[in-house]
């Protein structure tokens, strides 16, 4: 029944010589609609839309009129600095999330999961009674569907499982603890409130570029106490910096050590020792305890087990930095991946699993954190694309390695594509690619000057780019709330749209992240989604988000009792700028009455409230909106 | 990538023969359908339940007739065959007994229509569960990188009986890694969500389907429209009418869920050939039990919701097929806290018309020390894909097993022969 791909391709026939063929062939219908759709030059209003959707997440009230006043290319600039713009709101909602501004290791404190507390407890011999009986229960853990760990199991035992929570809830309210599924929830919500309110809006867009470059998937594992820090440390930190600094940050960061395994990647030579003295040891040691000592953890002992672990190396060129034909080969994926032997997680699990006595102060504050073993480090000589890495260099292996991928002209190639992709269109046009490559090789890879180059170029400012891509999950949820001037607290309800639609923030199960091409997830399931978000939203609907129809429209228009707030919502959510066939459809639903007391469908404020509502849902769900 | 190129070589082909053909829906239609294989097979619907977490096989297949079996797991064991005790396993040839909570499963082992293969499972030695569930659901262990899903390539490389959007549905939140890919399917976790959620539904999606009508020059008018027949489509097939047949009572967990409402999809005939769904509450490190208890509770709701569905069903079993799969098994031996840790080789049913039931397949490794992988865990003697293979190849009529399982050397003589 749905036969996306050919849609797709049909959808830009510019780009290939094939589709022309058959635009040519087909009837009428379909080449009137093409030159419809092309206009010669964007009008300025349109240029300001077009710059408001891709350096952000869409207008809200007023934004056309302070982007004009303030000029274009002013706010470009202004954008491109985003530590220059005062950012009090944004910052002051994320405040009101305690966990954001948490390290690692308060986080596994704090937000400890419950099997592991309750074993420590025991071990300790500090079980306190009401857990005692809890303890004796099932269903301690919550890692049995990895794809799922938001959701607990409610099942067939849900009595004990009931009588286990209530035993957890209660301690952990008199402990002063939380649940980890939190933290997470926490994340999201703060993802949420920068995108809505936040002045930096292109930091927020790079933010979002770069969690998904660098993808890691919150259901792995321990992950969900590592990507706070991953957020905050990593990715927000050189968003708009340059992109080796990035990059050196992600090698690093415990979130994408876990993720793709190199935190266990052990040279096949490396001596875990058994007797030594103890300042040797104290690493040596507290690695294999690390192994040993966690059958209760999420990801269970990979007991004692030696050897590299490729899956980083790989990844690295392949998602990372070079691209899959960057000229790169297995050998060179071996390399690589010895090179980063020893770069690993201190205590990954947190203090409560690591902490055998000895380490215990240390871990409690350190869980969590990057550090570089060298006992298990490959300290051979390595050959990495064609680069002689000599022998002994301990750490410095990997930073040779990262500055070699930085400064690659694959990816420089392989990064200006991308961006290219994500801000003007889904098939990138290969002259600005070039010039975008260019400028990042000379900038050494300077990525606001990529960008600069992306923004100031013929091609992201032609009719063609305008409003060519299909808005991602995310794009169209935050969009909505702007451009409506709603208020959200971000939390779990407001995400779960966004989960609904296909793209959960942190959701995405393999390393190369969610695709930026609409093929991918333009599908009935995720467009009805789509409808019913901009409808709930409309609605008020949503738990925790509000917007207010009537002041923003009733009050700025004096024929709402004649077009139902037609025109001002088009103007509000989509700046007027709307198909002729979709205003006429919204002004024929308006004037069907909803119910059988006909004919005085606009005469009372409630059942105008209840028109708009629908008007703005139907508009929030048009495929002009679906459009950036 | 493949697909993809083929279909725009072949839209030219096509456009410059038709040159009269006016609309883009039909054009594709026409090619894809070029594109595809045919196959004048009846209607087959392969059912696939993923136990996540690590299902004890060996407490869920119980080999009794195995010493070591009970040396190895003093307290969790479950006891050999007794008639008249009801905490004994359930004796199915000999060797190998069912867990005694799974008694609903006895009749379709004797009716022949459920077939177990033990010591099956991924040859891939991880015992992350993340890394094992990709692997696979992807159907390429070891291997990260594998874009799709390998129910997602089947839907890719098949044509369906019916063009329908239903064909294949996931009853889960989010569409598991085992159908993500380029091949449409539907996730939802309840059928009644599939629908216009308005106060005023009909007049609200009234309003859509007349915007998206007239966006004729949008890709996503093309969705569009498939969105609302689909929606129009289910409804009209109102799969909830549909209330379980031959007495059959689904229990009221999620599992239950999922499976009564795939029969109800199947049974309002919506083009479904691929349903997926997954169950969770297996990883049983502490206290796991034995014949009662924490997995005991897991097991009766696993087989009680397919036992129900079966009943459910009656004679439609006929083109059914459930397989039903685990990320790995558990350890032989039990550990400190009564329970098992993460293992290697499980045990997976398959259960159908089509089965040549009431047999346990595969070869048997043994439990002694020795016999053990890595000392510790059940050996695997049956790749998951060679069964996969075979209920594509006999059930589905699939015949381009190699895309299914890129990098997999299916060898059809080594069929277990579950399917005949």
């Amino acid at each position: 029944m749905r036969k996306l791909i050919p849609n797709c391709r049909l959808r830009r026939p510019r780009s290939s010589g094939a589709l022309l063929i058959i635009t040519a062939l087909l009837t009428p219908v379909f080449s009137a609609v093409n030159a419809q759709k092309s206009p010669a030059i964007l009008s300025d209003e349109q240029q300001i839309l077009h710059v408001l959707n891709r350096l952000g997440f869409g207008a809200r009230p007023g934004d056309v009129d302070r982007v004009k006043k303030l000029g274009i290319s002013s706010y470009i600039d202004q954008q491109l600095n985003p530590q220059d713009i005062p950012d009090a709101l944004a910052e002051e909602k994320v405040k009101e999330l305690p966990t954001v501004s948490m390290s690692t290791a308060q986080l596994y404190e704090k937000y400890p999961q419950p099997g592991v507390l309750i074993r420590q407890l025991e071990k300790l011999g500090k079980l306190p009674p009401g857990l005692i009986q809890a303890q004796k229960m099932p269903g301690m853990e919550s890692t049995n569907s990895s794809k799922r760990s938001e959701a607990p199991e409610p099942e067939a035992n849900a009595m004990e499982n009931e009588n286990y929570r209530r035993a957890v809830r209660e301690y952990y309210a008199e402990q002063g603890l939380q649940l980890p599924q939190k933290i997470i929830g926490e994340l999201q919500a703060s993802r949420i409130l920068r995108a809505v309110y936040s002045e930096r809006q292109l930091n927020e867009v790079m933010v979002d570029f770069w969690t998904n470059h660098f993808n890691v998937f919150a259901g792995k594992g321990v992950e969900r106490w590592l990507l706070t820090s991953y957020d905050r440390d990593t990715i927000r930190r050189h968003a708009m910096g340059k992109f080796a600094d990035l990059l050196l940050a992600t090698a690093k960061s415990p979130a994408m050590l876990f993720y793709l395994d190199n935190f266990q990647s052990v040279s096949p030579n490396a001596q875990l020792p058994r007797s030594g003295n103890r300042q040797q040891m104290r690493v040596g040691v507290f690695a294999k305890r690390e192994m040993t000592s966690n059958r209760q953890s999420q990801e269970p002992p990979q007991r004692m087990r030696r050897g590299i672990n490729e899956n980083y190396a790989r990844e690295l060129m392949e998602l990372h930095t070079l691209g899959v034909d960057g000229g790169y080969t297995q050998k060179d994926v071996q390399e690589v991946a010895r090179c980063f032997t020893g770069w690993t997680i201190f205590a990954p699990r947190g203090a409560a699993v690591a902490a055998n006595r000895r380490l215990a102060g240390f871990a409690k504050e350190s869980a969590g954190t990057f550090f570089f073993n060298a006992r298990l480090h490959d300290d051979g000589e390595k050959v990495v694309l064609g680069n002689k890495v000599p022998a002994g260099g301990g750490f410095k292996d990997g930073l040779i390695v990262l500055d070699i991928l930085a400064r690659h002209q694959s990816t420089a190639n392989f990064i200006a594509r991308k961006l290219v992709r994500h801000f003007v269109s889904d098939s990138p046009p290969e002259t600005l690619v070039k010039s975008v490559a260019d400028t990042f090789s000379k900038s050494d890879g300077d990525i606001r000057e990529a960008l600069r180059t992306i923004f100031f170029s013929t091609e992201f400012n032609s009719p063609n780019a305008y409003r060519a891509k299909v808005k991602r999950p995310f794009e169209l949820a935050i969009s909505a709330v702007r451009s409506l001037g709603g208020d959200t607290n971000g939390g779990p309800q407001f995400h779960r749209w966004i989960a609904r639609m296909g793209e959960p923030l942190y959701g995405f199960q393999t390393p190369n992240g969610y695709s930026d091409t609409a093929e991918t997830w333009v599908n009935t399931g995720g467009l009805l989604e789509r409808l019913n978000f901009g409808l709930a939203l409309a609605n008020n609907r949503i738990p925790g988000t509000r917007i207010d129809l009537h002041r923003l429209v009733e009050s700025t228009s004096t024929n709402v009792r004649e077009n139902g707030g037609v025109e001002p919502a088009l103007k509000l959510v989509l700046g007027g700028d709307v198909s002729s066939g979709t205003r006429q459809t919204l002004m024929d639903q308006i004037r069907k009455p909803e119910s059988s007391a006909a004919d005085s469908v606009l005469d009372t404020k409630a059942s105008r409230a209840e028109v708009l509502a629908k008007v703005v849902g139907l508009i929030l769900g048009s495929p002009e909106f679906q459009r950036q | 990538m493949n697909r993809r190129f083929f279909i725009k070589s072949g839209s030219i082909a096509l456009a410059s023969v038709s040159a009269q053909l006016s609309t883009p829906s039909f054009l594709e239609r026409l090619v894809l359908a070029e594109g595809s294989q045919r196959t004048s097979l009846p209607r087959k619907i392969l059912v696939t339940i993923f136990q996540r977490g690590a299902v004890d096989g060996l407490n869920m297949v119980i080999p009794y007739g195995e010493s070591n079996y009970y040396q190895l797991r003093p307290s969790i064991a479950i006891a050999r065959p007794s008639s008249g005790d009801v905490e004994t396993a359930i004796d199915l040839d000999g060797f190998f007994g069912l867990h005694p909570s799974m008694r609903s499963f006895k009749t379709f082992w004797e009716s022949k229509r459920l077939a177990i293969i033990h010591a099956a499972g991924s040859p891939d030695s991880t015992r992350s569960h993340f890394d094992a569930q990709d692997y696979m659901e992807s159907g390429t262990p070891g291997i990260k990188s594998t874009a799709a899903g390998f129910l997602n390539r089947h839907l890719q490389i098949s044509k369906g009986a019916r063009d329908s959007v239903f064909r294949a549905v996931a009853l889960s939140q989010a569409m598991p890694r085992i159908l993500q890919g380029p091949a449409p399917a539907v996730a939802l976790s309840k059928l009644a969500d599939f629908t216009i959620r308005a106060g005023n539904s009909s007049a609200v999606q009234g309003g859509f389907e007349a915007i998206y009508e007239r966006s004729v020059n949008d890709v996503l008018a093309g969705t569009g429209k498939e969105t609302f027949e689909a929606v129009n489509y289910l409804k009209r097939a109102n799969p909830s009418q549909h209330r379980p047949g031959n007495g059959a009572q689904y229990p009221r967990s999620p599992l239950g869920n999922s499976m009564l409402q795939i029969a109800q999809l199947i049974k309002s005939d919506v083009g479904l050939e691929i349903a997926f769904t997954d169950t969770g509450g297996w990883d049983t490190h502490v206290n796991q039990g034995n014949s009662r208890g924490q997995l005991a509770n897991r097991l009766q709701d696993f087989a009680n919701s397919i036992s129900a569905f079966l009943t459910d069903l009656g004679d439609r079993m006929e083109d059914v097929l459930i397989v039903t799969m685990s990320e790995f098994g558990r350890t032989v031996r039990e550990n400190g806290n009564r329970g098992t840790d993460h293992g290697h080789a499980n045990a997976m049913f398959v259960i159908g018309g089509g089965v040549r039931g009431g047999r346990v397949y595969g070869d048997w490794p043994g439990l002694r020390t020795e016999q053990l992988y890595e000392g510790r865990d059940l050996a695997l003697t049956t790749d998951f894909r060679t069964v996969l293979s075979e209920v594509a190849r006999r059930h589905l009529g699939s015949t381009t097993l190699t895309t299914l399982f890129p990098g997999y050397n299916v060898i059809e003589s080594r069929f277990r022969g579950v399917l005949g």
